[in-house]
């Protein structure tokens, strides 16, 4: 039996997308590094970045600190993996003609030192601590990979639509709780141009961070532990589940679980459900449910399928009345989060200095540009759909331009749109916002400090 | 704080019923004996924290721990003068742990941890009266607010086994980032950036502040160490502040156990089975190059004079080594000196005792050097291959890698003696003397 989606999506058929025209324009495929260049000569929206990476330090405010940007590390991955690291720039110019030479594959941002990165030999010499990381975005990284154990359409570096919604759920989850749990912002989700997505959360407070803090609100996300010895890699102690895995719960992952992931992975197929079973702690409820599903591998209605209607069966079991142990009732809910909750990778949230893949880089495997996310409109975001350096490339030859900026008129167009409309303008409002306040109390205090 | 090496008595502000905070170097005139003795009690205490965490002793245990250490060590004769000597020991230690980061860090993180303990042990009106005193800008939560929010502390309290808020419970909104060990474990509801704090959580909160403050002052107390205190001190407290940051608290090694004896003709036998790891590098490496550096030298040389390697053994043991490379006349000239000088037959006069673990563990080898601590200082290939040859077996030897990775050396030390004598090591190892007497009275005894 075969697990029908109904997902509207499903009708495309993927890779067609192109249409006859395009195939006429069309650059060879992959990717390689004479079209990198004209992406950086053409498409990268290099002001953007630099704008968003300057926090309206770059005004004209008197309370504008002015080597802010200077501070920032970037790392570019140039051809053969020459990796150089804490590149920093005086100007949106500078930077945009050090990317435009170098052409890196791959451009990393580091966090804002407390000096000039590509000075801090100089500095070394000052004494203890002169060169240390001051501000960071707090930034996640889930990773396809993670979930190794619990998708079976595909494995390491490839994902499908069957697979994908495991990176929506983890979006609808960790950008509800950033938001009304951490009162966040300015949070900018993107695509990591593979198998995963980046978080990047930009308020000034989560910048500003120490690395315990850091490391609080990671742990805060972690309900997986994974052992490869262990059976339960998801236990949830307590009587009663913590307010944000609640509605993590009732929010998203009951309803993901149980309309796409149970039947897209065939997750209580004759093949898996004894992986199912193994986590139910209670020998009565296995055999029966094992007899159960023995008996009606042949006889199962063919409207509904197997695996919502066994999970049925299996949730009636757990969840009845007679069921007294806390460890058997919570078990349903075990099995969604085993199956469904985000798994991020703790390391890279933990400490300041972690680099992470600027938005809009192209993935040298895959050549997919790293396009922002809207949180709010995931589900509908399609990884298999995403503009890849050859498609970008053949639109512009197709010369569809007519005026401002080049990538307007190509796919990549409404992703720099969103960037600049739903991410950057707002906090470069409130960035100015909190400039002009910070000035106004400074002069304050030096006029106090006068008077003293 | 003012240091009179007269008989003043300290004057006390009487008794306090808080614990202090440390928050400002008191006014008070400390004997100069008492500066030093002070601050020995209280390293004992710090000592004993410090060993309690890295062997992951849990929080239960911990609370037993401390009051153990802080009651053995930190009594005073008159008991007005036990907030004295708290006060004092603390910031004479403040004052000889914040000359390097190594040092800061370890002090904040083992005093930091103290005063958790110190606090959840006080009643709750000590625990208020404390909070006031940190000046905490937070306010409880009012009725109204509380009322809204019930449900989802309840199910926080309910979450983590706790007993349900009643209704007069005391609760504080904070800032998330103020308690970021109650975000990480989720104990805490949090809403919109703040985080809901129960009185008998208060403790994190209070935790933060400690920290916070302690961590700048001890920048602080360095600027003024280095700019202003080793130089006008330097021949009255200078000297006290530096012999205080290498001091050892263990079992005297300095003078050998009457069976540890060793004589030359064994030397290379007992190398391979007693010595821990640190020594038999170094006494390899001797053999091999026939010369050590400096740091190599004390190392390894007051070691064996704790084992009970006579001095005149000694001047033969390095020598023939030594005059291999250098010949007899300069290893006479310029190395035995320092070998009859570290058995005090020279110079100041004074019978050195072997290094500790913590002062190994502490030191900074150089090129060329190999002395220091191999599962702080190895690459973890090299420590590898170097457990691979005193036996260590695989499975053990990823435990011992696992602890070097943690930082956590006197561990792996300890799992490498089990691993090669193949018994269990309760006490841990804390000298390499010890290692080597215990290694000695398994071999002997079994």
């Amino acid at each position: 039996m075969t697990g029908e989606v109904e997902n509207g999506r499903d009708d495309m058929v993927i890779d067609e997308p192109q249409a006859e025209s395009m195939r006429i324009n069309a650059v060879p495929d992959g990717f390689n590094p004479n079209y990198l260049k004209v992406y950086y000569g053409k498409l990268f929206p290099h002001a953007d970045i630099f704008r968003w990476m300057s926090y309206g330090t770059d005004g004209k405010h008197p309370g504008c600190d002015q080597s802010f940007f200077g501070r920032r590390e970037f790392s570019f991955t140039l051809d053969n993996d020459i990796y150089l690291r804490f590149q920093s720039f005086n100007s949106a110019s500078d930077m945009e003609n050090a990317i435009k030479e170098k052409c890196p594959f791959k451009i990393d941002i580091g966090p804002v030192y407390s000096v000039d990165p590509a000075k801090r030999h100089a500095y070394a010499q000052a004494g203890d601590n002169v060169f240390t990381p001051v501000e960071r975005e707090l930034v996640f990284d889930i990773d396809m990979t993670d979930y190794d154990d619990v998708r079976y359409c595909c494995s390491g570096a490839d994902v499908c639509l069957d697979c994908w919604p495991l990176m929506t759920i983890a979006i609808k989850v960790l950008d509800a709780s950033l938001r009304d749990d951490f009162g966040f912002n300015h949070i900018l989700w993107v695509f990591s141009g593979r198998r995963g997505v980046h978080c990047w959360v930009c308020d000034a407070k989560a910048r500003r961070l120490n690395n315990e803090q850091r490391a609080a609100v990671a742990e805060y996300f972690r309900v997986y532990k994974g052992n490869e010895n262990s059976q339960k890699k998801v236990s949830l102690m307590g009587q009663a589940l913590h307010p944000f895995l609640a509605r993590s719960y009732t929010n998203v992952l009951k309803d993901f679980f149980e309309r796409k992931l149970l039947s897209s992975q065939q997750l209580l197929s004759e093949e898996r459900y004894e992986k199912i079973l193994d986590m139910i702690p209670d020998e009565g409820i296995t055999s029966e449910l094992r007899g159960k599903w023995q008996d009606n591998r042949r006889s199962s209605m063919a409207k509904e399928d197997i695996n919502v209607f066994r999970w049925d069966q299996l949730k009636h079991l757990l969840q009845s009345g007679k069921q007294k142990a806390p460890g058997v009732r919570r078990c349903v809910e075990e099995i969604v989060f085993s199956h469904a909750y985000p798994r991020i990778d703790m390391e890279v949230s933990k400490h300041m200095n972690h680099l992470l893949k600027a938005p809009f880089c192209v993935h040298p495997k895959t050549g997919r540009v790293c396009v922002p996310i809207d949180p709010d409109r995931c589900e509908e975001f399609d990884p298999t759909n995403v503009p890849t350096l050859s498609k970008l490339l053949g639109e512009i030859n197709m010369g569809l331009r007519t005026e401002g900026d080049e990538w307007d008129a190509t796919s990549l167009g409404q992703s720099v749109r969103y960037f600049r409309s739903s991410f950057l303008q707002p906090l470069l409002k409130s960035c100015k916002e909190e400039i002009e306040s910070s000035f106004i109390a400074k002069k304050e205090q030096s006029r106090n400090s006068l008077t003293w | 704080m003012e240091i009179v090496r007269s008989q003043t008595k300290a004057s006390g502000p009487g008794v306090i019923p808080t614990i202090p905070l440390y928050r400002c170097a008191p006014a008070l005139e400390v004997r100069l004996e008492d500066f030093e003795v002070f601050a020995i009690d209280r390293l004992r205490v710090l000592k004993g924290i410090s060993d309690g965490l890295s062997r992951g002793k849990k929080s239960d245990e911990m609370e037993k721990l401390v009051t153990h250490f802080w009651k053995s060590n930190m009594k005073h004769p008159i008991s007005s003068e036990v907030t004295n000597k708290d006060i004092i020991s603390h910031f004479v230690l403040r004052l000889v742990y914040c000359r390097t980061e190594e040092f800061r860090k370890w002090f904040l993180s083992i005093e930091t941890t103290l005063f958790r303990y110190r606090f959840q042990l006080q009643t709750s009106d000590v625990q208020r009266a404390l909070m006031a005193e940190f000046e905490l800008p937070y306010k409880a939560v009012g009725n109204v607010e509380y009322e809204g929010l019930k449900d989802k502390l309840t199910q926080v309290a309910r979450s983590i086994g706790q007993s349900l808020p009643s209704g007069n419970a005391v609760f504080y909104k904070v800032p998330f980032e103020e308690v970021p060990e109650l975000v990480a474990t989720r104990k805490v509801y949090i809403q919109k950036g703040h985080a809901y704090v129960a009185m008998n959580q208060v403790v994190s909160l209070v935790v933060t502040q400690f920290r916070s403050h302690l961590s700048k002052a001890l920048v602080l107390t360095n600027r003024k160490w280095t700019s202003m205190i080793r130089e006008k001190e330097s021949d009255r407290l200078t000297p006290i502040v530096e012999a205080l940051a290498t001091s050892y608290l263990g079992p005297d090694y300095s003078q050998p156990k009457e069976f540890a004896e060793i004589s030359l003709k064994d030397i290379d036998q007992v190398a391979k089975s007693s010595f821990p790891l640190c020594m038999r590098h170094l006494f390899e490496k001797l053999r091999e190059d026939h010369h050590l550096k400096h740091g190599g030298r004390m190392q390894l040389g007051l070691f064996l004079k704790g084992v009970g390697l006579p001095l005149d053994d000694a001047l033969v043991f390095w020598k023939s080594e030594f005059s291999r490379k250098v010949g007899t006349e300069r290893f006479d000239k310029e190395y035995a000196y320092g070998i009859r000088h570290n058995y005090g037959k020279e110079g100041k006069r004074v019978d050195y005792t072997p290094y500790s673990c913590q002062k190994i563990i502490s030191s900074t080898p150089g090129v060329g050097d190999h002395h220091g601590c191999p599962y702080r200082h190895f690459s973890e290939e090299n420590l590898r291959a170097a457990l691979g040859k005193m036996g260590v077996s695989s499975r053990a030897l990823e435990d011992v890698i696992d602890k070097a990775r943690n930082k956590h050396y006197q561990l792996a030390c300890t799992l490498t003696f089990e691993a090669v004598h193949n018994s269990s090591c309760d006490a841990g190892v804390n000298h390499p003397n010890q290692y080597f007497s215990d290694s000695q009275s398994i071999l002997k005894g079994g």
